[in-house]
Parts: structure tokens; C-alpha cells; sequence
């Protein structure tokens, strides 16, 4: 097992189901160094089943981090020029606070009894670890899908430390659909017997069914139809003709079951439960009780919004309702909709169009604030 | 620097440190321009995704939006100029679009391009044929440009609305600048684009 890069925040922290933790910790990786005016940090905000491993190899995987195309010497965010900072949200399974680490007054793992954390109570906690780094500003804050929500609470909650803003393929609440998605994962987790009422650890067990049958219908809502059909459409898996049987003899099952086995070697069940929990309460306007735009009203922050146009799981007009909000305040905001078949996984993919636009969109703002 | 002449003439016109909304803004060649020779803090409206991102890439802030249904997102008196250039003929309700941008911006620069202009009655008149010029290098049947006027046309349009037109110039062919007052006479027949300053 690899040991994580931590830092122990003895800080309280007040989530926002009312419980109080203090004394955790927050594993993170940085990238590139941090210059002597501290004004080039990039913090990257991971999605659900990412991590801080954002570039270079996976510890755990031994892969490639999920964003290394973007990340890196030379690349989009260039850490010969940035000071790029990635952390594991709590609730996740990488080192930082989550339902899988010891409790220390009982010795035993959290498993269910790991309060329920929010999309807020991630991005407090981060900001936490910034503090202990003893960085005040960031230049620009990134992230897609889930790590885009994160994007959105840093400008509402630290307006004035925040001078660039990228939220990519996300939404400022999840919708009926997004909460339906996620409710069959976790059934699917919580229906494996070997979740053992989330006790498994204690069980030696690992719930690997439900798990990845909750990966594996996730999957479906990262990819788009046209892409389906384009990469596997009905093609059959090693074989001339159809089984009459339940072997995966297409190859889209093949893939799926492949992507579902894969995931439950890098990933805890129950953090699935906690963090997807995190996404379906997430709805800012409730949790502020303000429209939007009041919400954004203070922030200074240049926020360069993205879409891809075959991403259903958040499509286009949810980041259109966040531009216009924004919009509405006179914020410093641009926003373009990518046209791209790949999905809303298109943030994660080789889409030429976003990766031009986002290189040239961070290379002009960080001329802006002399980096 | 070496921008098409109705941008230079905008730039010309807008004040140093305005804050300008450029409404289908391309490639953001204005934008640019007016950053850099009036400092000016610039915002963009562009339908089309290549342009939006060329000009991000370029580190302008735009949006990928609508002329016909974005403007009403935008609150009141938020820049100091709005500016069209080259658009208004395309959207549906050039009226409606004249009005928004003088509720957005306290002042308005709108560039036309002239459908009075001699070459395009001449072909008209000879030819009996819809014109086909450089500036308008449609065929009929093809064309985005729904809305086509006359210089002549634009002012009385901005009278009927109650627009102040605080400057009006035309462009010739060899883009030089034809100064008129009134609906324009001669204007509107060499005038192959005309640009005005409008406030409420």
C-alpha cells in the first residue's frame, strides 16, 4: 500500500450535517514549485472517482494521474510555471479524512458511521489545507464534473482569493435524473451481501459486485450514445456469433464489466455512497437560500465556464444557467459550449478544441497577473 | 496596427478605460484592438464556437451566446458601449436589438453595412438581379443577412425608436470616410457601410 503525502489539520471543521471534525487528515499532491510572491497556485479539483494523483504515475494504479495530459512540464498547466495543488476530498479514499480510515476513539473504521460531508464541506476543508501551506490566493481554480462544483463553492465562498475560475462540464445542482443515477449505484452497493451493512472491512470482505455494477452504469452516463455506437456499436466480443447465453458476447459488455472490476481495485465502496451523497445534495441555491446570481454577487474572479455538447449527465444548459447568473452580476465570465461526441467525459479526453482554448485561455490570464 | 477600417473608426470613437460589449464579436479582432490602443475592459457575445474559442484563447472573456435571445440576460447600463458591427442584418429583430443595446450601454456603435450603396442599385437596376458585392457576398438564397437597409433606412429606424444618433459616418469603397448629416444623400449612395454613435 502506498503511503500518501498528508497534512494533519488540527483546525475544526463544522460540516454542514452539524458535526464537528478536527484533527484530520487531507492528502495531497503538488506539482511545480510555488514562486516567491505565491501568486501561481493552480488548485485542480478532482471529480467523484478521482483523486490528487491529478499527473504522472498512479501509486496505486501505477497509470497515468487522471488529468496527466494536462498536467505537467511543458503542458496545458505547466508546472515549469504553475504551483498545481490537488488534495483527495474527505470523504475519499486516498489518504484523506473518509469512511475507510481508522475512528481513533474506537479504533475500528469509520464504514457508516463517517458523518455525511457536502460538496461545501470539501471545499472548507481544502481551504483548511491551504491555510496550513500558508497560501492565501489562488490564480486558478480548475476542475470538471464533480471538481466543477468544487470550482463553483471556491468562487462563492472565497471571492476575493480567487483571480481565475474554471468549472468544465458541471452543474450548480444536481438534477432528479443525476440523483436517480447515483441512487442505483449505491442500491447496487448496499445490495451485495458482502457490503455486510458497510462493515465489510471489519468482515474482510470487499463488496466487489455492487461496486462495480454501480461503476458500470456511472460509465454509461459519462459516455454518449454516438460514442457507444461509434466504439462498440453492436459488435461482438472475441466470438463469430451470439452465445444464447449471458456471457458478455458484446463488446460493450465486455468493456463495462472490465471498467466495473477495475474500479473496485482502486476505489472504496463506501466512499462511493458518502461522496455521490455529496453530489445529490448539492444545489447551491438551497444551500444559500439566494438565486444564483447573489450568490456570485462579490467575486472578482475571471470564470471561464466549459461544455461539451453530448454531455447529458450535465448538459450545456446548466452551464449556461451558471453563466448567465453570473452574467447577471457583471462578473468577468466566458463560456463555450465544445462540440465533441465523446460525452461528459470529454473533460478527461484528447477533445483538440478544449485543450487549445483552455491552454491559450490560462496562458493569457496568467500574463494578466504577471506570472 | 493594421485592423479593418470601420474597427478603427469604432476605436476612434470609444472613450479610454470604457467598458465595452462587443455583440458577435468573431474572432474578437475589436476586442483586441480596443484593449490595447484604449485599455479598455471588454466583454463578447459569438455564436460561433471556433471564434469563442479563438478569442478565450486569446484571453478575451466571451460568451458563446444568441444576439436574438441573450441580450435580455444582460443587466441595464452594465458597459459604456455597446457595439455591433456587421450583425445587425442578421438578427430577427433589429429593432428589438437596437433597443437592448441602449439598455445595456449607455451608448451604442452600431456598423451597417448599406444596401443603398450605388453598386448594389446598379445591379439591381441593370442586371435585375439580387446584388452580389465583396461586403455582400451572398447569393439570395444562401444569405444569413435577413434584414437589409439603406443608410437612409437606419436613421429613420433610430427616429422612430427615439435614438439619438450623436455621430454618423460612412465608409467608401477605397474606406474613406464620407461625413453626412441627415439621412445622408450622397452617403447613401457611396457609403458602402455606415457607422453610428447612438444614445438614448
Amino acid at each position: 500500500m502506498a503511503e500518501h503525502n498528508k497534512i494533519r489539520i488540527t483546525k475544526p471543521l463544522k460540516l454542514d450535517s452539524g458535526v464537528e471534525i478536527r484533527d484530520f487528515d487531507i492528502a495531497y499532491q503538488t506539482y511545480g514549485k510555488l514562486n516567491a510572491a505565491k501568486s501561481n497556485v493552480v488548485f485542480v479539483c478532482h471529480a467523484l472517482t478521482g483523486d490528487q494523483y491529478v499527473a504522472g504515475t498512479h501509486p496505486v494504479t501505477g497509470k497515468p494521474g487522471w488529468w496527466d495530459a494536462v498536467v505537467g512540464a511543458g503542458k496545458i498547466i505547466d508546472t515549469n510555471r504553475y504551483y498545481v495543488i490537488c488534495a483527495n476530498v474527505i470523504g475519499g479514499c486516498m489518504g484523506s479524512l473518509g469512511p475507510k480510515e481508522i475512528h481513533e476513539a474506537t479504533g475500528k473504521p469509520y464504514a457508516l458511521t463517517f458523518p455525511i460531508i457536502t460538496i461545501s464541506d470539501m471545499v472548507r476543508a481544502h481551504s483548511l489545507l491551504l491555510d496550513e501551506l500558508g497560501i492565501s490566493d489562488i490564480f486558478c481554480v480548475i476542475g470538471g464534473s464533480m471538481g466543477g462544483m468544487q470550482v463553483l463553492e471556491w468562487v462563492a465562498k472565497f471571492p476575493q482569493r480567487i483571480f481565475a475560475a474554471i468549472p468544465i462540464a458541471t452543474t450548480c445542482r444536481h438534477s432528479a435524473q443525476n440523483i436517480a443515477f447515483h441512487e442505483i449505484g449505491r442500491q447496487a452497493i448496499m445490495a451485495d451481501p458482502n457490503w455486510e451493512g458497510g462493515n465489510y472491512q471489519l468482515e474482510e470482505k470487499t463488496p466487489t459486485k455492487g461496486l462495480s455494477v454501480a461503476r458500470m452504469t456511472a460509465h454509461v452516463t459519462y459516455m454518449s450514445e454516438e460514442s457507444l455506437e461509434k466504439k462498440f456499436g453492436r459488435n461482438l466480443q472475441n466470438r463469430e456469433a451470439v452465445t444464447y447465453g449471458f456471457d458478455a458476447d458484446f463488446q460493450i459488455e465486455s468493456y463495462l464489466r472490465h471498467q466495473g472490476i477495475s474500479f473496485v481495485d482502486r476505489f472504496d465502496a463506501n466512499s462511493y455512497l458518502y461522496i455521490t451523497r455529496a453530489m445529490d445534495y448539492f444545489d447551491m441555491e438551497r444551500e444559500y437560500g439566494q438565486h444564483l446570481s447573489e450568490i456570485f454577487a462579490s467575486t472578482t474572479a475571471r470564470v471561464c465556464i466549459i461544455s461539451f455538447t453530448s454531455d447529458w449527465l450535465y448538459p450545456t444548459v446548466e452551464s449556461k444557467y451558471i453563466t448567465r447568473a453570473l452574467n447577471a452580476v457583471g462578473a468577468d465570465v466566458s463560456f463555450l459550449e465544445i462540440k465533441t461526441d465523446k460525452g461528459h467525459d470529454a473533460f478527461l479526453l484528447d477533445v483538440p478544441e478544449f485543450t487549445n482554448t483552455l491552454k491559450g485561455y490560462i496562458e493569457n490570464i496568467a500574463k494578466e497577473r504577471g506570472i | 496596427m493594421n485592423i479593418r477600417p470601420d474597427l478603427k473608426i469604432i476605436c476612434d470613437i470609444v472613450e479610454p478605460n470604457a467598458k465595452v460589449l462587443d455583440i458577435g464579436c468573431g474572432e474578437g479582432e475589436l476586442l483586441s484592438a480596443l484593449k490595447q490602443t484604449k485599455n479598455t475592459s471588454g466583454r463578447g457575445i459569438e455564436l460561433d464556437q471556433n471564434n469563442v474559442s479563438k478569442c478565450l484563447a486569446a484571453g478575451l472573456s466571451v460568451m458563446q451566446g444568441d444576439v436574438n435571445t441573450d441580450l435580455e440576460h444582460y443587466p441595464s447600463d452594465s458597459f459604456d458601449y455597446t457595439l455591433l458591427t456587421h450583425t445587425l442584418q442578421v438578427t430577427k429583430h433589429p429593432d428589438l436589438v437596437l433597443k437592448e443595446m441602449l439598455r445595456i450601454g449607455k451608448k451604442a456603435i452600431v456598423g451597417v453595412p448599406n444596401f443603398g450603396y450605388w453598386r448594389n442599385r446598379w445591379q439591381l437596376l441593370l442586371n435585375g438581379k439580387m446584388p452580389v458585392t465583396k461586403k455582400l457576398s451572398y447569393e439570395w438564397f444562401e444569405t444569413p443577412n435577413i434584414h437589409f437597409c439603406t443608410i437612409r433606412d437606419f436613421v429613420t429606424l433610430c427616429k422612430d425608436l427615439d435614438i439619438k444618433i450623436e455621430k454618423r459616418l460612412a465608409i467608401n469603397s477605397a474606406n474613406k470616410i464620407i461625413t453626412f448629416s441627415g439621412s445622408g444623400g450622397i452617403a447613401n449612395i457611396f457609403g458602402e457601410q455606415g457607422i453610428f454613435l447612438l444614445s438614448k
